[in-house]
């Protein structure tokens, strides 16, 4: 069993798209207490618009700007027609509609492009290695691991130094009294469900660059990967919520560069038998500190 | 009586379905099997969330345990070198009958469910979601790819397709009956009262962790009864006991409403329809004279579609989370 440093850099590469998933999708829980299933859906229709501006011969450019329009009026139209009426529902019910939202894109993606799938042809350059110092390394690797990085300080600067930021961080801890001190809560969910968008519509970019095949289940096995990251890290804090995805994305990276061929397919066993390990052992979440307030379905 | 008319009314549902199923084309017959089955894990499915207000993302692993238990002990001995070539000497010379497979199907349902509960049932919340769905992911990851114990990705084929209407509507009538006398128990009650008010019901001496695995057990031994019943009906693939499934199934325990027995009945009868429908016109389908032939993914378009409209409009489900009563039709 010995890592490569090829490997290294794709798990701290899937670490970090990982991150970004978990951010958005803790962004959202904070302010809404709504788990998103369909994130992975719509990181799947920005794929879409991405391969399908390739296949239209656009610059690449135009597919990454088509690939955030696409996604972003999604994000919009899902907050409009299924957050907005389900805010007064408990968790449960908002999780099972997310779900159905998700089998319903995901449904809608088969009839429109059908199962097979499109090429993402305009990103392929970015699967070419790097040659740094005679190892070799995907320049997607690298590219997502500034794009996180830099991703995540932007929203670390907005959530610490904005008065919006503020206002989330108020909403994430207690909306009830949040909202009584003059929050208004439509900005705060409007602008922490916009932030999820562009997370996704990112993660979109990055994950169509590592795999350029693009199905209708595209980024489901992710979602599923990156939701239980999250509720690993923590989902109360996007913080904590950022950790858990980046911990799962790199436990899986390495795993999947560690694991002898024959194994690899048994990849979801090791990582979901760990999931649950550590759910025992910390059930508020590994990056909590103290008992953090525990949601209940 | 009263009481037994929450019993009846579910019953009678199940039973009119049978009789409806009989009648019909052997053709259309089919899908009247595959509504029963599916009514059967919608209620072993009831029998935790129902009860418990816990989501289980896993339970569709209970179910792939029991499709696997009934289907690699019934499969004639002479063919299980063909359909699993990789089959452990163990289990190539085990062989039982349609009554004992099932039964075992349950049996592995329970003591795996036990098992599994036993650590995770300490859990809640997301925490639990997240834990079943990893069951599931490992359940279905291991029966696809370790091709010792099972077909591995091929389907289940040659296993006796015993699974005829009165099989299934026996089976799905255990599950109904067997959910009936869970909610009327001591236990049922003890773990309604835990989903109304946990304070108030760990307050009163109930232990919440006790009454969740109890039933988390019983409803994966309904789970695994309802596997054995799926695999004597068609040959089928480890792959479609995924999140299809689990999906499928959770909508009509939603959109029938997750609240009551009925609710779990009149879901999975309403949603089984429309879906089993929609999936025979996505292969062409001959409908009085009229030839319909809709596009791959209309029928999981239309169930996400009436799950979240169902949602948005009457969270609690179509029956409101009540159980069958004359004074609420009479009004």
């Amino acid at each position: 069993m010995s890592v490569s440093w090829q490997t290294l850099a794709d798990a701290l590469s899937l670490g970090g798209i990982y991150a970004l998933m978990a951010v958005g999708i803790g962004l959202v829980f904070g302010v809404l207490r709504l788990v998103n299933f369909a994130y992975g859906q719509l990181v799947m229709a920005g794929a879409y618009a991405i391969a399908y501006a390739s296949v239209w011969g656009w610059p690449s450019w135009a597919g990454i700007l088509l690939c955030f329009a696409v996604v972003l009026a999604l994000t919009m139209l899902l907050d409009r027609a299924v957050f907005r009426p389900l805010r007064t529902q408990s968790p449960a019910v908002m999780l099972v509609a997310t779900f159905a939202v998700a089998f319903l894109m995901q449904s809608i993606a088969i009839l429109a492009f059908g199962q097979l799938g499109t090429i993402a042809s305009s990103v392929g350059p970015l699967n070419q290695p790097w040659d740094i110092g005679g190892v070799q390394i995907r320049k997607i690797a690298i590219v997502s691991i500034v794009v996180a990085a830099v991703c995540l300080a932007l929203l670390q600067l907005l959530l610490l130094r904005t008065s919006v930021g503020l206002h989330m961080r108020a909403a994430a801890m207690d909306f009830r009294t949040a909202r009584m001190l003059g929050i208004r809560a439509n900005r705060v969910i409007g602008g922490a469900v916009l932030i999820s968008g562009v997370l996704a519509a990112v993660s979109a970019v990055m994950l169509t660059a590592r795999n350029p095949q693009v199905t209708p289940i595209f980024a489901l096995d992710d979602t599923i990967v990156v939701l239980a990251g999250v509720v690993l890290g923590g989902l109360t804090r996007p913080v904590s919520a950022t950790l858990g995805g980046f911990t799962i994305g790199f436990a899986s990276g390495i795993l999947g560069g560690a694991l002898p061929t024959n194994q690899s397919q048994y990849l979801p066993t090791f990582l979901f038998a760990a999931v649950i390990l550590v759910l025992l052992v910390r059930p508020n979440g590994l990056f909590l500190r103290g008992g953090g307030a525990a949601e209940r379905l | 009586m009263r009481r037994l008319l929450d019993l009846a009314a579910p019953a009678a549902l199940v039973v009119a379905t049978a009789l409806l199923g009989l009648v019909v084309s052997s053709a259309l017959q089919t899908y009247f099997l595959d509504t029963l089955v599916k009514v059967a894990i919608v209620v072993a499915l009831y029998v935790f969330i129902g009860n418990s207000g816990v989501l289980s993302f896993g339970h569709v692993a209970f179910v792939a345990l029991g499709v696997w238990t009934a289907g690699v002990l019934t499969v004639p001995e002479g063919q299980k070198n063909a359909i699993m070539p990789g089959l452990a000497h163990v289990l190539l010379h085990a062989n039982v009958g349609n009554v004992q497979s099932l039964a075992l199907a349950a049996l592995a349902g329970l003591v795996f469910a036990f098992a599994v509960g036993l650590p995770l049932m300490r859990l809640s919340g997301l925490a639990a979601g997240i834990a079943t769905f990893g069951v599931l992911e490992i359940v279905n990851n291991v029966l696809r790819y370790y091709d010792k114990i099972g077909p591995g990705l091929n389907a289940f084929s040659s296993v006796p397709e015993t699974t005829g209407i009165w099989q299934a509507a026996i089976g799905a009538l255990i599950c109904v009956v067997v959910a009936f006398a869970y909610q009327r128990s001591r236990f049922g009650r003890q773990l309604r009262a835990t989903r109304e008010d946990p304070a108030a019901a760990s307050a009163a001496g109930i232990s919440i962790y006790r009454q969740r695995l109890l039933a988390f057990a019983v409803s994966g031994a309904l789970a695994g009864l309802a596997g054995g019943l799926y695999v004597h009906m068609l040959p089928i693939e480890i792959d479609s006991l995924y999140l299809d499934l689990t999906f499928l199934t959770l909508a009509m325990l939603v959109v029938g409403g997750s609240g009551s027995l009925l609710g779990a009945v009149v879901g999975g009868l309403v949603i089984g329809g429309l879906d089993s429908f929609l999936s025979a016109a996505e292969n062409g389908v001959d409908l009085l004279g009229w030839h319909l032939d809709l596009p791959t993914g209309t029928a999981v378009l239309a169930v996400g579609a009436l799950m979240a409209l169902v949602l948005i409009a009457r969270p609690s489900g179509l029956t409101g989370g009540r159980e069958f009563s004359i004074g609420r039709v009479r009004r």
